[in-house]
This record gives structure tokens, sequence and C-alpha cells, in this order.
């Protein structure tokens, strides 16, 4: 298992160069001393300070030596230290690291704080502070440059041995009476290794770096012993007769640490990441579909969203995947209409694409999308922003993260007012102010100058409707308005919502996974379903009146004062397909007790089944099937069977 | 769409819960509320930093002490007559019990007394005040050099290369940018130098001579840091650019550069700050380098001739200056990071 890893992670790119530069490294630092040794050592009085020739490729310094051959037999010098000081820290580290764990309480933190504090310096620096005191030779500064580099990796296992020593099995080889330094050995340190290998070989690379500094400055290795460093620090002085012989040795080290910060990298792939990457969901590009419901509802003079034959399309692994097919739908002003759904139906992206603010990656193409009266795909940016800047407003899901957290929040209010209106900065404010006070926002001017952290959850989705309320709004989209709330709080937000409605005069398109939500303040209701609308129909019908399985299920799964307490809530069994997943026939149809041969094969078109009602199913169920006591025969039936699957129910504010 | 929220934790009900303040009162933008938490946050970061200083001091002092055998011996050589030696030692007060030399450093540090070269016989101090200057001007220009490049260029990659646009470019640049980062300041100098100043002679090889002189050290010393800052704040700024209150922002139907300005960048900057204070300290040591690599005359090369020469009390009073000035930017950059991000630690108790 493990060996297919290593092996697989040589076939990348990054782990073959990796793989063959560490070779090359290991074979040089091997052959290196015996192959070029005595050319290297050679002086030539009558070529001293020679440029670059045939006989030597990178000249020759001021003894007549090969640079080249020095370069090449300074591979093992060189490595060796940087191995040795990465070894020095590494152990000083690890002793640093799991100190905390062996010491008691206050001393262990003590050696935190140590740690800490000698992070904050610069690894050069504490590398020339332990150089002073260790002498300048090859062995003193390979002892500095591993104290230098120690307390990082001290930090490091201290973070690491802190996470594990948090874990059960650790507290419990505790409690059990296993030792300290027992529990380091056997509980602790393995794992952590893992990540520890990563960091070393990655350390050894800046010790190498650190190393060619110290010597360079001719802090490190002495003469007549020479690593690259050194060489580089010679070359230097003599960069107007030999550029090359400062050039090769700086060559060579930027490639020792490429390799080491390349292995560490495929380390890091192998070990670090456990799971492989699964094959992308989704191959079956279903067939092309008759276009359902041509004919939309609510398409009078007065329409503020006009919505034909919608369809959102995402690349997948092959072709495409369609995230909403083909959906129509209308909003008239004033009108309140839910779109209901579990996750995954395509309503977010159906709100989000009338608005014109589908993400990037997605196709939005349409029969007619037109709001407040203008053609959204056919217009710029620049146009949508003229013409729809204050009359759509866009409520979301989670508040705290839909408001900018380094901005004030009656500044991200008033910018509104400054872009589409001009206003000045300060109107801009002041009207913010003003709106905080329509969504009753206790103190607004305090409040305008507080960022959006110090407000409560229900006050940031107030404060998130008063910015729709800064234009004058013809169509309010809100996406889960209530969804990241506190259930006391989802009640005034909805009871605000319907204010805003009732005072403004603006359409709301309300979108929800919770049926009972949507059906507090909405007008109409659509039923949405694996990227299509399933069911339509007048809220003051969904009592009974619903007749496609799937909204009667998901009505039938939201409890109420009536429900029994001892019998489990009712749920729908399965969950629904992925978009790239469908196959012909209804979607809902794996699902639907009701479904036969013809649900299978043939996916039905939404019709008209009831005054203002339309629906998409083959065995539309009638309100008298439900009084007839076939409510055991609900699709799914009663839940319980599959705790894991995903239910499309919540509980409502309405039970506290 | 799902139907949990991202957040584990429960919202506060939003009650009224500021009874307190009075309606319209206050200072605007609720600076009342702010001046609280930051004297608390100045008051413990100062303390902080004064425990740090002494620290720093203590092991400075500590340093001479901690070589083995007779840092003045070392100093004069194996022949130096033993008179000599025994002199200088008087002089450096080495002979005094340690307590009372740490005190008397102590005392002298209070005076600014940092001591004399064991070389020159200057005061340490005004070989420290003499090559301060310079490295400080190296050191600073670099770091607003390492900026300006990183910011728009981070920034514009991001741009670029966002939703997945521009692979070419992306692999490109991030390539680069590893690859330029990884290169050490001095080798990066030696091969400027090579190039710039050897063969085309466009700027001079060394020395501190006008402005030309300041360009090839200035760019060995940024180039690095900028590119590792660029591909930092591309990463920060795509995350940004994924973020909610951007959407929110676009659908309040911003201008695209206004998206940008007010809501997509200073995000990303202020979580660039942290790495930015990291970069800075580190450029702060690598002047060392780089002066050796130009023959800059600033205190990066005072300190390796200092430990050369073996002249210790040169050797602690550069040291001594080197750790404080990181202390100093560290306390800067959480300061800076209180200000620009009103989220941050300043606020908790």
């Amino acid at each position: 298992m493990r060996t297919a890893r290593w092996r697989a992670a040589l076939r990348t790119p990054l782990g073959a160069t990796a793989a063959a530069g560490s070779l090359a490294l290991l074979v040089l630092a091997v052959a290196g001393p015996v192959l070029w040794g005595s050319a290297a050592e050679e002086t030539d009085v009558a070529s001293m300070n020679q440029p670059p020739s045939g006989d030597h490729l990178f000249g020759t310094d001021d003894l007549g030596r090969d640079v080249l051959a020095r370069v090449l037999v300074a591979t093992r010098t060189s490595l060796g230290l940087a191995l040795g000081a990465t070894a020095i820290g590494i152990a000083l580290g690890l002793i640093l690291g799991t100190l905390p764990v062996v010491l008691g309480q206050r001393l262990g933190r003590m050696v935190v704080a140590l740690v800490n504090f000698l992070v904050a310096f610069p690894a050069l620096l504490l590398a020339l502070f332990f150089a002073v005191i260790f002498g300048l030779d090859a062995r003193g500064a390979m002892l500095a440059i591993g104290m230098a580099i120690a307390p990082s990796f001290a930090r490091l296992v201290q973070t690491l041995s802190a996470s594990v020593a948090g874990r059960d099995y650790v507290s419990a080889a505790r409690i059990a009476g296993v030792g300290r330094f027992r529990l380091i050995r056997r509980h602790v340190l393995p794992n952590i290794a893992e990540p520890l290998v990563v960091n070393a070989t990655m350390g050894a690379g800046g010790a190498l770096l650190a190393f060619a500094g110290l010597s360079f400055l001719g802090l490190g290795v002495q003469p007549p012993t020479y690593d690259w460093g050194r060489l580089l620090g010679e070359g230097l002085g003599r960069i107007y007769v030999n550029p090359a012989a400062a050039l090769a040795p700086g060559v060579a080290v930027v490639v020792a640490g490429l390799v080491f910060a390349l292995l560490g990298e495929t380390c890091a792939a192998v070990l670090g990441v456990r799971t492989g990457r699964g094959p992308v969901a989704g191959r079956a590009r279903h067939a092309e579909q008759p276009e359902s419901g041509k004919e939309a509802a609510g398409t009078g003079g007065d329409t503020v969203l006009h919505v034909d034959n919608l369809t959102v399309a995402f690349p997948a692994e092959r072709g495409t995947s369609r995230a909403v097919d083909g959906v129509t739908l209308g909003v008239r002003a004033g009108e309140a209409v839910g779109i209901v759904g579990e996750s995954g139906s395509g309503k977010s992206l159906t709100a989000l694409s009338a608005a014109g603010l589908a993400p990037a990656s997605a196709t939005v193409s349409a029969d007619r999308l037109d709001v407040a009266g203008v053609p959204v795909l056919a217009s710029s940016e620049a146009q949508l922003r003229d013409r729809l800047g204050t009359s759509v407003a866009m409520v979301f899901q989670d508040p705290t993260s839909s408001l900018n957290p380094s901005m004030r929040v009656g500044r991200q209010l008033g910018e509104i007012a400054q872009t589409h209106d001009g206003t000045s900065r300060a109107e801009g404010l002041r009207r913010a102010v003003e709106r905080l006070t329509w969504v009753h926002i206790p103190d607004p001017q305090m409040r305008a100058g507080q960022f959006p952290h110090e407000f409560s959850g229900g006050m940031r989705q107030r404060a998130m409707i008063g910015m729709g309320l800064m234009g004058r709004p013809q169509l309010m989209i809100a996406d889960e308005p209530t969804t990241a709330l506190d259930v006391t709080v989802q009640r005034e937000i909805l009871r605000l919502l319907r204010d805003v409605q009732h005072d403004s005069g603006a359409a709301i398109l309300l979108i929800s996974h919770d049926i009972a939500v949507v059906s507090q303040i909405c007008d109409r209701v659509l039923v949405m379903y694996a990227g299509r609308i399933v069911e339509e129909l007048p809220v003051d019908r969904l009592d009974g009146g619903a007749v496609h399985p799937y909204t009667r299920a998901l009505l039938a799964s939201v409890p109420d004062m009536s429900t029994p307490q001892d019998v489990p809530l009712a749920t729908i069994a399965g969950r629904p397909p992925e978009p790239s997943e469908r196959s012909p026939g209804c979607a809902f149809a794996p699902r639907c007790a009701f479904a036969d041969d013809l649900c299978r094969s043939t996916d039905p078109v939404l019709e008209v089944v009831g005054p203002q009602q339309r629906a998409a199913c083959w065995h539309p169920q009638r309100a008298e099937s439900v009084s007839g006591g076939t409510a055991g025969e609900m699709p799914g039936g009663t839940a319980g069977q599959s705790p894991e699957q995903t239910p499309a129910r919540v509980t409502t504010g309405d039970d506290q | 769409m799902a139907g949990a929220s991202l957040y584990g934790q429960a919202d506060v009900p939003d009650a009224p819960d500021v009874p307190g303040a009075p309606a319209g009162g206050g200072l605007p933008y609720g600076l009342d509320r702010l001046s609280n938490p930051w004297t608390r946050f100045l008051t413990r970061r100062l303390a902080r930093l004064l425990v740090s200083v002494f620290v720093v001091v203590t092991a400075t002092f500590l340093m001479i002490h901690l070589i083995p055998g007779d840092p003045v011996r070392a100093a004069l050589g194996l022949t130096a007559p033993a008179d000599l030696v025994e002199s200088r030692r008087e002089s450096l007060g080495l002979n005094e019990p340690l307590i009372t030399q740490y005190v008397s450093y102590l005392g002298g540090l209070f005076t600014g007394d940092l001591g004399t070269s064991m070389i020159s016989g200057t005061p340490v101090s005004e070989i420290i005040a003499d090559r301060l200057p310079q490295t400080a001007l190296l050191g600073s220009l670099a770091f607003l050099t390492a900026v300006a490049i990183a910011v728009p260029l981070g920034l514009a990659m991001a741009l670029l290369t966002r939703d997945g646009r521009r692979r070419g470019v992306e692999l490109g640049f991030t390539s680069t940018a590893a690859v330029m980062s990884a290169i050490p300041e001095f080798l990066l100098g030696v091969a400027l130098v090579a190039v710039f100043a050897v063969s085309l002679g466009w700027f001079p090889v060394a020395g501190m001579s006008g402005a030309s002189s300041f360009v090839l050290p200035v760019l060995a010393l940024a180039l690095g840091p900028a590119m590792a800052l660029a591909r930092i704040l591309r990463v920060e700024a795509l995350r940004v650019l994924g973020e909610d209150y951007v959407r929110t922002a676009r659908a309040k139907r911003l201008p695209r550069r206004l998206v940008y300005r007010r809501h997509v960048f200073p995000n990303a900057l202020t979580s660039m700050l942290t790495i930015g204070g990291l970069v800075l300290g580190a450029m702060l040591i690598g002047t060392v380098l780089v002066e050796n690599v130009f023959a800059w005359p600033g205190l990066g090369m005072t300190i390796v001739e200092s430990i050369l020469q073996k002249d210790y009390p040169l050797v602690q009073g550069v040291v001594l200056v080197y750790g404080t000035s990181v202390l100093f930017l560290n306390l800067a950059v959480d300061v800076v990071l209180g200000i620009a991000d009103p989220r941050s630690t300043i606020r908790e108790s």
C-alpha cells in the first residue's frame, strides 16, 4: 500500500525530478572526491585565474586549480555538513518539543515560552550568535546552524504532539499509568513522524543554504577545507577576472536546495495526503429531454421575474451536467413565491442565475430571463448595474460570511447609495442608518459604526435585509435566509421579510429547503427536484391539495402539534440523484412508491392539474387518496430504516 | 444550498443587547468601545517586549562568557605576551565576579555605553551609530521594493487566474515564484553582480556611492521575498474571491473595480500581514549577507568583521542591535495587524 504510493509518486514529474536529483547528489557526494579529488587539488601556476576554456570549463582559481572539479568535490562536504546540522536541529527540536510533556505544567510552560521567544528571531541571527560561541570552523558552524534551526522544529513538535496528546488513546494510556517517556516513545513520536520527516527534508535544504551563507561570510568552513559557500566567497573576490568561478558554486547551492525542496514536496504528497483522489463523479450524460412546462405561470404584464426554460450547466468529466434543467417560473409584482427542495435540487442556482450571479464556471441559458423588465442574459455587467442596481436585492443564507468582515456595517450599506444613486458618503451613511432603523436594529447610529462580528447572527441578517432596502427593490431574492440562524431568530426574520414585502411592495422569491418556512410568508410555492420544478401550487392548497408524491412526502415529514411523539418522524428514503447521474424517466421514480415502468422510462412534463396548480407526475395523487387511509403507503413510509440518509425535514419555529 | 449551517456554533439570539448605549450617543464608529481593548493590548504587548529585550540583553552579555577558553587570549592570538592579555582582561572587567560584570553591563546600557572595540579602541556605540543608517536604509528600501512588487503582482495574478482561467499563466507564475523565492539573497546578489555589474557594467560592483549603487543590493534583498509574498497574496486573494461577502458585493452590483478595491484587496492584504512581518524580520538579517556581497558600509559588514577579528565588545553591541530590532519589528507588525483587522486578537482579554 505504502510502497505503491511511493511508486506512484515517482511517476509524477515532481517525484521523478526529486528522485533523480537526490540520486545525482548522492552519487556526486560519494564519488566526487574519488574521481576529481586530485584535479581539485592540482595547482598550476602557469594558468591562474583563467576564464572558462576547453581544459577548464569554469576556469581556474588563484592557484590555477580547476573550479568545476572543486565544485563537484565540495558536494560531499556541503551536503554532509548540511545534513549534520539538520540532524542536530531535529534532535534538539525533539528534546525541546517533547519536554513540555515530560516536565510538569510550570516547567513545561517555560520551555514553550522559550521556544516561542527563539522562533521570533531569524535563523541566521541565531546562527551568527551561536557561531561566535562555538568557534569559526566547520564543527562550530554545524552546531550553530543546528541550534539555529532547532526552535522551529521544536515548535513543530510541540504543535503536533499537543494535538496527539489530546487524543483518546493517549489519554487512555496515561490513565493506564504509562510513564511519560514511554508515552512519548510509544504513542506520541510514531504519530508525528510523518510531518516531521517532511519538514526535516525541507529543513535540510534550508540548512544547506544557511551553511553556504556562513561559509561565504568566512564564518563556516575554513581553508584548506572548502564547501560551496567558501568557493562562492573566493569566487566573488575575483568576479572581474572569472565570473564563472563565483557562479558555478552558486548554481550548485541553488540546485541542491531545490532538490531538497522537491524531495520534501514529494514526501508531503505521499505521506500527507492519505486519501487517494477518487474518480470524479458523473459520466452518464442524460439524453435530450423534451422541454417541459413551456407555458409559464404568472406571465402577466406586471411580472418582475420571468424565467423561461432556464438551464444551468457545469462542465463535468464528460460533457456537462445540468444542475438546473428547464425551469420556468414567474413572479408578479408584490407577490411572494417560494421555491422548496432538498440540497442539490437546483433551487439556489435558479435564484442566483435569475439575478445574473451564477458562478463563473456555470453555463446559463434560457429562452427568456427577464428581471424587472431587463433581459439578464443579453445585458452586459455595466447595463445590469445601471438597470438592476437598485431594483433587485439579495439576502443570502449565512449572514456571518456574507458581510465583509473588514468594513463597518454602515459603510457596506452606504456604498450602495453612493454607487447607484451618486450620493455623498455622508448621505449614504445617513440612509444606511435609516434602513437599519427600518429593520428594527436597536441604536442604529452606533451599530452602523460597528463591524459585522460585533453583531449577533439575527442582527446581521437584519442588516442584510436593510442592505436590500437601500434601493427601491421590485424583487427581493432570499436564499435560505433563516437556515443559518437560531430557531427563535428565524421567525423574527421571516416576519421582517413579510413586513418588508408589505411596506415596500417588493416581490419576494424565497428559497428554502423547509416547506414550513415557505408556507409562512409565500402566496405560491414551487417544488423543485433534481433541477426541475415538479409541482407548483398556491400555498393554501398545500394542506391536502398537493398531488406530486414528492411534495406530499415533504409535507408529511413536517411535524406539527398532532405528530405522535412515540412514532419516528417521517422521512423520504434515499437521496436525490447527482445532476450527472440522472437516468431517463422521472428523477423521483427511484424513491417513489407509486413509480411504474412509465415513470422510469419517460419524464413527465409540468401539466395543469387544478386551479393555479401544475405538477409533473404520471400518477398525481388526489386529495381523496390521503383521506382514504393510504398514509402508510407514503413514499418511503415512516423512516427509521436508514438513519444515515438525509431527509428533507426540519423543525420549524412554530413548535416553540 | 446545504441545509445545515456552515458554522457549528449557535448564533446569539438577537435580543436588544445594548440597553446601556444612549441612542445616537458616543463617539462615531464606536471608538469609545475600542479605546479600552487597545490600552490593554498595548500594555500587555509592551510588557512582553520589555521581558524579551531583557532576555536578549542577558544573552548577549553571556555570549562572551560562553566561549570556551579565554576570549581575550583567543582574540590576541597564542603568541601574545601574557601581561598584555592580563591588562586587556582587566580593562574589559573580565576579572570581576560575573554578577558585578553583569550589573555594570546593564548600567552601561542605560547610559548608552556599549563598551569599546578591542581592535580600534573606538566606542562601540560610535561605530554602530556610524554604520546603522546605511543598513536601515538598505533594509527599508528593500522592504518597500518587495511590497511594491508583491502587492500588484500577487493581486493581478489572482485576478488573471481566477476561476481556473489561464492555466498557463498560473503555472508559469507559481513555478517562477517558487524558484525565485528559493534562491537565497546572497546568491542572487552574486548573480546580479556577475550580469549587471561585471558583464553589462550598468551598475557599480560594490560600495555605496550614489543612487545607482542601491539598485543591485536592494534587488538582491527584495526579489526573493517579493516573489514569496506575491505567491501568498495570490492564494489569499483567490480565497477571498470565493467568499460569500464578495458575492454580496457582486449582488450589490458594484463596479468590478470597487468590488476588488473595497471587498477583495483589503481582506487579502490583511491575511498576508502576518507573513509579511516574518519576511520583514528575515530581510533585516538578510542585509548581513547582502552587505558582504556588495561591500556595503553597514552593520552587516561590521558584525562579520568583528566576529572574524574576535572583537567581542563590538560583536555584542551589534548582535544586541539586531536582536532588539527584530523584537521592535514584531511589535510593529502586531500593532499594524491590530489596526488593519478589526477581528484581531486585540479584542481578546
